[in-house]
């Protein structure tokens, strides 16, 4: 029944083809003569210095919030609680890893310290090579001169991490069990994880404040998700079968839910563990902006100071770290699921003892640390006592700087003559097409064409969304960011499959170019800008270009696993059938994969969004620079709150009409 | 097999970091002990007890003095654990509620922050100027100033503007901001004196200093934001444009002003639980003042000759006892 259901729609849908694509091209002709005609009327232009009433009464929010902080009891009887508790969680555990504490110059425990509790909970939980890795990379960390911010940036995330699975894994069994749950849960997570971090800094620091409790709180908002929706994923996978067994025999609900269910989602609710701390590593950059300490103030500052050789260091121990951490509850994950087989081991019965003398030598090497000043401060740290000139971090600063230099030298010209060309050629006339096109004109048009690409529904979305970016006030701002997002998302697919569509034709290539493809991933953006900005100048092209190198990396998997995933027995069918190789890619694969496609421009513009607005820092303009006018100008406040509003709105709006356009295209939305 | 192979590397690998630690314990026992010799700088003297110094580091390189030498002084005379927080100018602000700052020290106007914290909520305390005189303006290379004599007048950019066009300026001529966090009215003065300029930020002190650089190399056209005291204008004679002079009754933030801005008279801001603790750091950046020169001096030296926060301030400290003896009247330290 359902395959003949399908085989009726798959055949609805080339007879509408045609008709859709015809009905796009209409719409297109019909907005660009309303552009023609009308070019310069109603666009609903506002200057960057100019606020309306709205901006004005979400100022005053501000400061009705500044004034009430002490007294009304929704700060003093909750938020501030809150905030209280956060902030001490992640004071004490810098005390314990990262800052003075207890009245001694040093933490709690020093760097043997750390490296020895690392090196033996990696090795309880995992197994001795992953941890032999941790050990090694925290002492590369320490090496590059980095020690104490890298073990603030640890605390803070250990912490948000914690609270994280605290509410989520609950959260996640929950919507695991009952489906209104779930059905409530989902929209509000798409919203956690749409929603750029740049946006949220200045609401979260209004209500908690700057600080430790501030930057745990984004963290969290950004972290939380995956491990809710892993864990319901892995609730939901286990076999009902096992459950109405356990309850056949007695069990209530409560024991059926902690003898069974969580132990066969153990393994998965590991990996969703693993999501959120990479999740939360990737916030620690944006956190740094609301005085988060740790490695994010490392490469904000070197960002700041156009200091490219700083800025790799930097983002080099968050990857190093990432490495460790991903590693780490990997192979926790692994020793989850392969428990049972260490009870025939020969050796079981050496593993109490084995535990009890690597916990001894813990012991040992924690003692050391907070008794002696080489164990506690990192040789050639820079904190008071340091001995020593073990630092690798300049090296690798000063490569970093010669690389820069040379791509300026050699390179400098020929970016520049890029970024003016494309800047004229295709990056003014869109953004003056989007803008200075009338208003009805332009909503009309994106409204009919989210109805053809999906469906009644996203076209309602896209009303709705647009209606409040008008309410706003900020609709010009938002059409040129939308511009420079449609371009560099428009950029990261032609990269995406051009590299894809490689990739996915041989697996070497493949086994090549993933593992820088992921490195990419787990490098903080911001490091990309600061080159950038040497190559580019400040322009709206550095946001661009720095937006497409975020992108790139997850738009080129995603096509490359699409194209394998076409049957071999139709590739073969082509190439019997005397096609060449350009047409059976274009002819065969490329339209087989075209749901990976439509699922890679709907990752890519939610990753280019991102990034687009924190390169308002740079040059950039629009939304970005209204957020971040916001966050430091006091009298913009209101301005950046409606503008990270419209940032979100434009997210929803491109996010479900993308995936509309991934479902029907026979694709499954999330991946 | 594996397995069996796998449990025996755990058995060496145990053994091993048991001897290794065992190692180190041993060696470690001729080592230099904690709290040995660190706490002695604070106990010399009569100083009370510091604690912890939260000290806000706005981002420009000049306050960065400001803070390398006050945080040196805090930490090697005081005994303190200073804890610098790189912040822009209002989320520092913020800090002083929640305690996350204790001291600004290069406030630049910033009246509505004032009126906010210190007035209204009472959680920060003026603690009068620490002697740095600021200026902000519109500057051109000094190339143009000679090419152009006329261009230093407001009155005619607009004549000019074509030179400045850029990518991003599009028709219009192009005015370089710096940090969006700066002060800064440039887009509010463009839009009131009927300028055909468009304001594009450049996204920090480090970027206006590259541009200049580059314009005067290559005789390019450049009309940005700066500020004095600034290093750099030691470096190169940036010449400054006039805009329509600051007077009584000018708006001096937000979007209706249409004057030059005020000539700042910078000043240090702490927080009202910082002022009340008696904390000698209160003490020490109650007295610290200094001049543009000054500051100047230390700023070249963590800029141009790449010294470190710390060692920057030493060279100066060690170079001015006066100032620095008068700084820590009344902290007990000397």
């Amino acid at each position: 029944m359902a395959a003949v259901t399908a085989a009726a729609q798959a055949s609805a849908r080339t007879l509408r083809r045609p008709g859709r694509v015809v009905l796009g091209i209409a719409v297109l002709v019909a907005w660009l003569v309303a552009y023609a005609l009308f070019r310069g009327h109603a666009t609903l232009g506002l200057g960057t210095s100019e606020l309306n009433s709205l901006h004005r009464r979400l100022g005053d929010l501000n400061t009705w919030v500044l004034e009430h902080r002490q007294s009304s009891p929704l700060f003093t009887g909750f938020l501030n609680v809150i905030s209280a508790v956060i902030g001490n969680l992640v004071t004490f555990g810098q005390a314990l890893i990262s800052q003075p504490s207890f009245g001694l110059p040093i933490p709690a425990i020093g760097w043997l310290g750390v490296i020895a509790l690392v090196g033996y909970l990696v090795w309880v939980t995992g197994n001795w090579r992953v941890a032999l890795l941790a050990v090694a990379g925290f002492a590369f960390i320490g090496l590059q001169g980095l020690w104490q911010p890298s073990m603030d940036t640890l605390a803070m995330t250990v912490v948000a991490v914690v609270i994280s699975l605290v509410f989520g894994i609950p959260l996640g069994v929950w919507a695991g069990i009952s489906k209104r749950v779930n059905g409530f849960i989902t929209p509000v997570l798409d919203f956690m994880q749409i929603m750029p971090a740049f946006v949220y800094l200045a609401p979260v620091t209004l209500l908690f404040q700057i600080g430790p409790a501030s930057a745990a709180i984004v963290t969290m908002i950004y972290a939380a998700p995956p491990v809710i929706r892993i864990t319901a994923h892995g609730v939901r996978t286990v076999p009902t079968e096992t459950v109405e067994a356990a309850q056949s025999l007695g069990s209530t609900r409560l024991q059926a839910l902690v003898k069974v269910l969580l132990p066969m989602a153990r393994r998965t609710i590991i990996l969703g563990v693993n999501q959120t701390i990479m999740a939360a590593l990737s916030m620690v950059t944006i956190a740094a902006m609301i005085g988060s300490p740790g490695l994010g103030q490392v490469v904000y500052q070197a960002l700041i100071k156009l200091d490219v050789g700083n800025a790799f260091n930097g983002g080099l121990a968050l990857v190093v770290l990432a490495i460790v951490l991903d590693r780490a509850t990997t192979a926790a994950g692994v020793r989850a699921r392969t428990t049972g087989a260490a009870v025939r081991s020969p050796l079981h019965v050496l593993r109490r003892p084995l535990l009890a003398t690597g916990a001894l030598a813990v012991l040992v090497c924690v003692y050391l640390s907070r008794t002696y000043v080489w164990a506690a401060v990192f040789p050639g740290d820079g904190l008071p006592g340091s001995t020593g000139q073990v630092n690798v971090g300049p090296l690798i600063a000063g490569a970093a700087d010669s690389v820069k230099l040379w791509l300026l030298a050699h390179l400098g010209a020929f970016t520049g003559g890029v970024k003016d060309w494309v800047t004229a050629l295709v990056l003014n006339p869109l953004q003056s097409f989007l803008t200075d096109t009338p208003w009805p004109a332009t909503v009309t048009a994106l409204v009919l064409l989210s109805y053809l690409l999906g469906r009644l529904r996203a076209a309602v979305v896209s009303t709705i969304c647009l209606a409040l970016i008008i309410a706003t006030g900020l609709w010009y701002d938002a059409m040129r960011t939308l511009a420079a997002s449609l371009l560099a998302t428009v950029i990261v697919l032609a990269l995406g499959v051009v590299v894809g569509v490689w990739m996915g034709r041989s697996a070497r290539v493949d086994a090549m170019i993933r593992p820088t493809l992921d490195a990419a991933q787990v490098m903080p953006a911001f490091v990309y800008l600061v080159p950038f900005i040497g190559l580019f100048r400040a322009s709206r092209f550095t946001g661009i270009a720095a937006a497409v190198m975020y992108a790139a990396p997850a738009a080129v998997k995603i096509i490359a696993d699409g194209i394998r995933n076409v049957p071999p027995t139709s590739v073969e069918a082509a190439t019997a059938a005397g096609s060449s190789t350009w047409q059976t890619i274009t002819k065969v694969q490329l339209p087989m994969a075209r749901s990976s496609i439509a699922l890679a421009a709907n990752q890519g513009l939610i990753y280019v969004l991102a990034m687009v607005v924190v390169s308002g820092l740079v040059g950039g303009e629009a939304l970005g620079l209204d957020v971040y006018w916001g966050l430091t100008q006091f009298s913009y406040f209101g301005k950046g709150l409606a503008a990270g509003l419209a940032i979100v709105l434009l997210g929803i709006m491109l996010d479900r009409t993308s995936q509309a356009t991934v479902r029907r295209t026979g694709g499954d939305a999330r991946g | 097999m594996r397995r069996m192979i796998s449990d025996w590397s755990k058995v060496r690998l145990a053994g091993t970091a048991l001897t290794a630690a065992a190692a180190l314990a041993l060696a470690g026992c001729g080592g230099a002990k904690v709290g040995g010799n660190s706490s002695s700088n604070a106990a010399s003297g009569s100083v009370k007890p510091c604690g912890t110094f939260n000290l806000a580091v706005n981002p420009w390189v000049g306050y960065e003095s400001d803070a390398a030498v006050v945080g040196y002084l805090a930490k090697t005379k005081l005994g303190c654990n200073v804890v610098k927080k790189n912040l822009t100018e209002q989320v520092s602000w913020q800090g002083f509620g929640t305690g996350q700052v204790d001291a600004i020290l290069e406030n630049w106007g910033h009246a509505d922050l004032k009126k906010q914290y210190i007035d209204t909520e009472k959680v920060a305390v003026a603690l009068g100027p620490d002697g740095n005189e600021g200026v902000i303006g519109w500057y051109v290379p000094p190339w143009m100033a000679k090419q152009y004599p006329d261009i230093t007048e407001w009155q005619n950019l607009n004549k000019y503007a074509d030179l400045f066009k850029t990518s991003e300026s599009g028709s219009q001529g192009q005015l370089l901001d710096g940090d969006p966090s700066y002060v800064t009215n440039d887009a509010a003065l463009v839009k009131n004196l009927n300028l055909n300029f468009k304001v594009v930020t450049g996204g920090s002190e480090a970027a206006l200093i590259e541009s200049f650089r580059t314009a005067e190399a290559q005789k390019k056209p450049l009309l940005a934001y700066f500020y004095s005291p600034q290093w750099f204008l030691n470096e190169m004679a940036l010449v400054k444009v006039n805009l329509p002079p600051f007077k009584e009754g000018c708006a001096t933030e937000g979007p209706t002003v249409a004057c030059d801005y005020p000539a700042y008279k910078l000043d240090k801001i702490v927080s009202k639980k910082f002022a009340d603790s008696g904390s000698p750091a209160y003490t020490l950046v109650k007295n610290f003042t200094w001049t543009n020169e000054d500051q100047n001096t230390v700023s070249k030296a963590i800029s141009v000759d790449k010294l470190s926060d710390d060692a920057a301030a030493k060279k100066w400290v060690d170079a001015n006892p006066d100032k620095v003896k008068a700084w820590l009247a009344g902290t007990g330290a000397s």
